[in-house]
């Protein structure tokens, strides 16, 4: 059989290309452009996200599995897992007013000071 | 063994070694939440977009896909029964990974070097923790990779060695999927904000 032919290696090839286009989109996304804040961490966010799934079905071949899916099933519950930590490590720690992650080190510092000066 | 008893020994050890992956998922989690969470607290060092350099970062990206490319090459020669492209492959994937673990230690190696080493603050703390981690994921499966390639070296395609040759493509392919968040999240975002 010729190599061209080869289905596992056209998915490799494939998913090479798609993560190289999406690697230096994101890079240029920084690089190149002047897009910031919310918008640049949400398209970058997106970008892996795509590239994950790209590197899922073509390198790590989920979609093939044979029934009982037990990989993508494990694969679905640690997503589920993995949200929890890090959606509620984020949510919890952004309303905790002594690790106010937005805020810069004087900005801190001031605000540590008004909040002793009210006395709490 | 049976060819059916093969087949099942191959699904079990695939399926076994895949709950390994994601509880390794559940790990690289924990150290991203932290990371983000930390990643304003510098303590009056460097932050983020003053220390990374995008280029650097990028290279080690593309060297990491690619060894991850060449490492799914190997098991298309594998598939196929052909032992010299596999070995080939197998060591275009050692040097590239080889490659990317020089660069990252030469870049930890650089910031502490002045000064800025995990004891200055919050922020490079969890940065080292977390790029450390994966780093010695690498370290592991370039270990593990030479051990292989010496024992398909000497006792050729067995079906114990074929078996973990699928075993290691796998781990390679979800270190990279791995480095891309590292990627995105410490490196392109670290210099963004």
């Amino acid at each position: 059989m010729k190599l061209a032919d080869n289905k596992l290696f056209k998915q490799y090839v494939l998913g090479f290309v798609l993560s190289l286009i999406l690697t230096m989109a994101a890079y240029v996304l920084v690089a190149g452009t002047e897009l910031r804040g919310t918008p640049l961490y949400l398209s970058l966010g997106g970008l892996a996200l795509v590239q994950m799934l790209v590197q899922l079905v073509y390198f790590l071949h989920v979609a093939e599995e044979a029934r009982p899916r037990w990989r993508l099933l494990s694969l679905v519950f640690m997503t589920i897992i993995l949200l929890i930590i890090v959606v509620g490590t984020l949510w919890i720690m952004h309303h905790l007013n002594y690790n106010m992650m937005e805020m810069s080190n004087e900005a801190k510092h001031d605000y540590m000071m008004e909040q002793k000066d009210k006395g709490f | 063994m049976s060819a059916a008893a093969q087949k099942f020994l191959n699904d079990k050890t695939h399926l076994g070694f895949w709950i390994y992956l994601m509880t390794d998922c559940m790990l690289f989690a924990s150290l991203f939440a932290t990371f983000v969470v930390l990643r304003n607290a510098t303590a009056g060092g460097p932050s983020g977009d003053e220390i990374f350099q995008l280029p650097v970062a990028l290279a080690e990206t593309l060297i990491l896909l690619t060894s991850s490319f060449t490492c799914g090459l190997a098991l298309v020669a594998l598939k196929q029964k052909n032992m010299r492209h596999l070995l080939g492959w197998l060591a275009a994937t050692y040097v590239l990974g080889v490659a990317f673990l020089t660069i990252e230690l030469t870049e930890f190696a650089m910031m502490v070097e002045e000064g800025h080493g995990w004891q200055e603050s919050a922020f490079l703390s969890a940065f080292f923790v977390l790029v450390g981690t994966h780093g010695l994921h690498i370290l592991v499966g370039l270990v593990w990779l030479l051990v292989l390639v010496c024992v398909v070296v000497q006792r050729g395609l067995t079906a114990k060695a074929t078996r973990q040759l699928g075993l290691f493509a796998l781990f390679w392919h979800f270190l990279d999927l791995v480095w891309i968040f590292i990627f995105t999240v410490v490196y392109l975002m670290g210099v963004a904000s």
